[in-house]
Parts: structure tokens; C-alpha cells; sequence
């Protein structure tokens, strides 16, 4: 019988008959379990495994990356390999916190209408991205994805790619502000332009440790101004390129999950 | 709200809560028991979880985490199951990379493996390019047919499975078309000539007149790849132009196209993404669609 028991089982009664003690009762067992989830990965070094080759993305990248998200690619393509062997198998080595460190914000998804695209990059070429955001069926006829041909015929608009940078260096990504003045520059020059092309590798390969981690070429394969095609096809086959798997120890304690 | 001496309902002897709805009175029956030992029964659980499985974060100042004691990682497990299929392909793989790869041929049950792992792998990552069952695209190689850029016998498609058309791999095959107009080797006159001339040799009727004065300007320029009866080089990847074959489309507007900002299509390298008998396998699997040598 409850008149039996003891005095602290009654306490419940006090959250039973006052809304506000109720309120508060539950936003402290909430804030708790929030705390421990969240708090951790602040000072846990190995939230984010150390790795090498992980770079800012170029600024051409960056535009690319903005589209993609403009777009809603992100709905119907995840960026992310789980830890599972048909994953593994199919895309590649699973994705590490660290390939998305630069992502603001991050593109993980959760929906797969399409393939993952975290290792997109490389696999297949230029052309194939170019034909392929064109008109998706020309290549693969199974396909349910939408043309997106008005991206050839779109200039690339740079006039906030600065900005963006600066608010990301806020954000902790390692740009500094020579590479963000020469965001325009290193634009021209990652497609194709008659740019230093030089500066722009040694930027950011000079970050990423290695070289050869900035692909150099005309993206969409067309004369003029880089599109926005471009700087998604140059997006795309960065994907998944970055982390140098060579240097990255999968065994040690510090990287398990 | 104050708390008021316990009400006892003189019908069930149960406790009241003090609450009143016109003139109905809610009892403090205790919660069923079911309800409180599964209540209880899931604490009990997350401890045992919390023991058996890496679950608590070190606090701040400290790193790390409990591990577990069942040493429970997902990416320890996807490690070893990975390497435990590697393992059962391992004699797989040795046999189809232990033979000569015309051998693969000869063998009914090897042909067969490598037939099934190829095709596998074919369906998943060539066939965004080549098409479902290698029936290509525009730009993108028929596989189903005889007719070869880089050779047609499986060594020949292994190394171009390996080390790709004018990939980034050191090893890969690597010729440039020169871009004739836009980099102003020919005017445009000559290379309207030039579209008459290779439309007259792909057996379609021409403007004759274009086609003679066309013939020395290919022979200067052409022939040195597509060779002096215009029937292409594999050692150069440079195609046939005499059939009614096109990798990019052989009406005027396309080869005046083609002649004038030339086509570099680019094929990746396999070598990162797959083993060699992977490789092996989608070489015998392209060989086997119909046209292999």
C-alpha cells in the first residue's frame, strides 16, 4: 500500500501536483543525458581520428559544394560509408569524422535515392559528371534523377566566396587570409584559367601535406568563364580523395569506434 | 497545493489522491507490477549494457572511453569481416591471378568465377559509363562489339582496366588528340574539306571535290595515328575511320566538332579500387560480352 512506503517515494507527489517542478524536473534529466552525449566530444581528442591530407576545400570546391547544397543534392545522396562490409565492399573504406571536418555543414544524409557519394571523387571522369548532370538518363537509362543542364549555362557567382571564407576560418577551418585573397585567383586557376596555378597547390597542398591534391583542369570542358558546373563536377571528384588512407591506422586505439 | 491527511475510499480501502470531479475521487492505486518491474528491468539493462559494451566518454581532463568488456568496434568488426571474405576469395583470386589470363579461358569452373565476380563488379562500376551489359554510350565505348580502341584480348583489357585512358595513373594510356581548330593546325576550310574526306572514306556519299583537296592535308596530319588508310592504330588508341562505327557521332556536325576541339575521353584507373583478380575477373567478364579477341 502506498501509506506504506517509504518517505522518498512519496516525493513524487510533489512533481505530480506542481506543473513547474514537473517542468524543470524534466529539463534537468534531459540536460543530463544531453551533457554526457555532447560535452565529451568537445575534449575527446579522438572525436575527430588524426589523419593526413585533410585540406580546407578550394574556393572553387567551396562554390561547388554550395550548389550541391542549393540544390538538394543531399536529399537524395548521402556522404557517408558506414563501418558495414556490403558498404565497404561497394564504396570503399568508411567514412572518417575527419573527412567532414571542414564541412559546414557537415553532408553525411541519412536517404539514399542515389548512391553514396562520399568516394564519388575519381571515379569516374569530367565528362561522365558533365553528361551526366546534363542528362542522367543519356548515361544511365534506369536513372530517376533530374537533369540539371542549366548549371552549364550559369556563371559562377564568387562575390560571397570570400566572405564565406572568412566566416568559416571563424569557424575553425584553417584558411588563412592570403588564401583568402587570392580566392578569386585560385578560382580562375583550378579551372583551367591562365592563373598561378603554383600558389593555389602550394596553398593548399602545403595544408594537406602531400602533393597533387588539387586537380587542375577545364571541369565542364567548356570555353569561357568557370559555370557552375564546373565548380560542382571539381566538388564531386575532390569527394572522398583527400585523407591519405596510406598514413591512417585503423587499428589503433585512438580510431576505434 | 497542500498535502491533506490520506483519504482512504471506504468502497476498495485504497488511498484517494485528493483529486475531486464532481463528486468522483481518483484512487492512488500503485503502479501494475508488470509496468514497474519492466521500468526496472531496463535500468538493470542499461548497467549491463554499460559494462559489456564501450559506453561511458572519460570525463574532462581525462581521454578516452570504457571499452567494454565484450571489446565491442564497429570498424574492428567490419575489419574482420572484410578480411574474412578476402580470406575466402583469397583462393578465388589466386587461381584466376596464377594463370596466364588466356588460361582463364580454357578453364570451364574459372571462366565461370570470374565471369560471376566480373560481372559484379561491371554492373556496379563500369555500367554508369559502358552501359548495362556494355552496350556504351555516346563517348563511352561499346563493349559488346568487336571493334577496339586499345585492343580487344584480355591482356590488352586488363591494362586498360588497370591503368585507365588518360587517367592520372603513371601507367595509363596516353595519346592527345591535337586540337586542329582551335589551335589552329588546320582553318576552317580545311577542316570542312576534312569532314567531307572522312564522311567519303566511311563509305557516305561526299562532296568529292572537298574530298581531294582533303587527301595530302590527311596525310600530313592524320595518318601518323589513324594511319594512312585511315584505319586506325590500337597502339595509339586512334579508331577505325573507314567503318560506320562512331564513338562520338559520325554525321558533319559532330566530326567537324570532333576535328576541330578534339575528344579526350578519360577513363579512370581501377588499380585504387579494386584487386588484381577483381580486375582480372571484369577483364575476362568485358572480353566475354561478345567481342573479345
Amino acid at each position: 500500500m502506498a501509506t506504506r512506503q517509504s518517505k522518498l517515494f512519496n516525493k513524487h507527489k510533489l512533481f505530480e501536483r506542481h506543473t513547474f517542478v514537473l517542468l524543470l524536473g524534466i529539463l534537468v534529466v534531459v540536460a543530463i543525458g544531453g551533457l554526457i552525449e555532447i560535452v565529451p566530444l568537445f575534449y575527446l581528442k579522438n572525436t575527430i581520428e588524426k589523419v593526413e591530407g585533410m585540406r580546407p576545400y578550394t574556393p572553387l570546391e567551396l562554390a561547388g559544394q554550395n550548389i550541391y547544397i542549393r540544390e538538394g543534392c543531399n536529399t537524395c545522396h548521402s556522404q557517408m560509408i558506414r563501418p558495414l562490409r556490403d558498404e565497404v565492399e561497394r564504396y570503399g573504406h568508411y567514412s572518417l569524422a575527419a573527412e567532414s571536418m571542414y564541412d559546414h555543414p557537415f553532408q553525411w544524409g541519412s536517404k539514399r535515392t542515389g548512391p553514396d557519394l562520399a568516394r564519388v571523387g575519381g571515379k569516374y571522369s569530367d565528362d561522365w559528371h558533365r553528361d551526366h548532370l546534363i542528362n542522367p538518363r543519356a548515361l544511365v537509362p534506369e536513372s530517376i534523377m533530374p537533369p540539371y543542364a542549366f548549371l552549364a549555362g550559369r556563371t559562377l557567382d564568387l562575390s560571397t566566396i570570400q566572405d564565406q571564407m572568412r566566416t568559416l576560418q571563424f569557424e575553425g577551418v584553417p584558411y588563412t587570409t592570403p588564401m583568402i585573397d587570392a580566392a578569386l585567383d585560385n578560382t580562375m586557376a583550378q579551372a583551367g584559367g591562365d592563373y598561378d596555378v603554383e600558389a593555389l597547390r602550394k596553398s593548399y597542398d602545403g595544408i594537406a601535406g602531400r602533393d597533387g591534391t588539387v586537380p587542375v583542369r577545364n571541369f565542364d570542358g567548356m570555353d569561357g568563364a568557370p559555370t557552375e558546373l564546373d565548380a560542382l563536377i571539381a566538388y564531386l571528384q575532390m569527394l572522398g580523395t583527400l585523407v591519405d588512407f596510406k598514413t591512417y591506422e585503423a587499428g589503433d586505439l585512438s580510431n576505434r569506434r | 497545493m497542500t498535502d491533506r491527511s490520506p483519504e482512504i475510499d471506504p468502497h476498495s480501502q485504497v488511498e484517494t489522491t485528493g483529486h475531486e470531479w464532481d463528486g468522483i475521487k481518483e484512487l492512488n492505486n500503485p503502479l501494475p507490477r508488470w509496468w514497474l518491474f519492466i521500468f526496472w528491468g531496463t535500468i538493470v539493462v542499461a548497467i549491463i549494457y554499460w559494462v559489456l559494451m564501450p559506453a561511458w566518454p572519460a570525463p574532462p581532463g581525462m581521454q578516452g572511453n570504457t571499452l567494454g568488456v565484450l571489446g565491442q568496434s564497429d570498424r574492428a568488426t567490419v575489419a574482420a569481416e572484410v578480411s574474412e571474405t578476402a580470406k575466402m576469395r583469397a583462393e578465388l583470386a589466386s587461381r584466376l591471378s596464377a594463370v596466364d589470363a588466356s588460361a582463364i579461358l580454357q578453364d570451364h569452373d574459372l571462366s565461370q568465377l570470374a565471369l560471376g565476380l566480373g560481372e559484379s563488379a561491371f554492373g556496379d562500376n563500369c555500367a554508369t559509363c559502358h552501359g548495362a551489359g556494355g552496350r556504351g554510350a555516346k563517348g563511352y565505348p561499346r563493349l559488346a562489339d568487336d571493334i577496339w580502341l586499345w585492343g580487344g584480348t584480355l591482356t590488352d583489357i586488363e591494362t586498360t582496366i588497370r591503368h585507365g585512358i588518360r587517367s592520372d595513373d603513371p601507367d595509363a594510356r596516353m595519346t592527345d588528340m591535337p586540337a586542329f581548330g582551335r589551335d589552329e593546325f588546320l582553318t576552317s576550310a580545311e577542316i570542312k574539306d576534312m569532314v567531307e574526306f572522312v564522311t567519303a572514306i566511311s563509305g557516305r556519299k561526299a562532296n568529292l571535290a572537298a574530298v581531294d583537296r582533303a587527301r595530302p592535308i590527311f596525310q600530313t596530319n592524320c595518318a601518323s595515328c589513324h594511319g594512312v588508310d585511315a584505319r586506325g592504330d590500337r597502339a595509339q588508341g586512334a579508331p577505325n575511320l573507314t567503318d560506320a562505327e562512331w564513338l562520338y557521332g559520325g554525321d558533319r556536325d559532330t566530326l567537324q566538332a570532333t576535328i576541330f576541339g578534339a575528344r579526350r575521353g578519360v577513363m579512370p584507373a581501377w588499380t585504387t579500387r579494386f584487386d588484381p583478380a577483381t580486375i582480372r575477373a571484369l577483364a575476362v567478364y568485358v572480353h566475354s560480352l561478345g567481342g573479345g579477341e
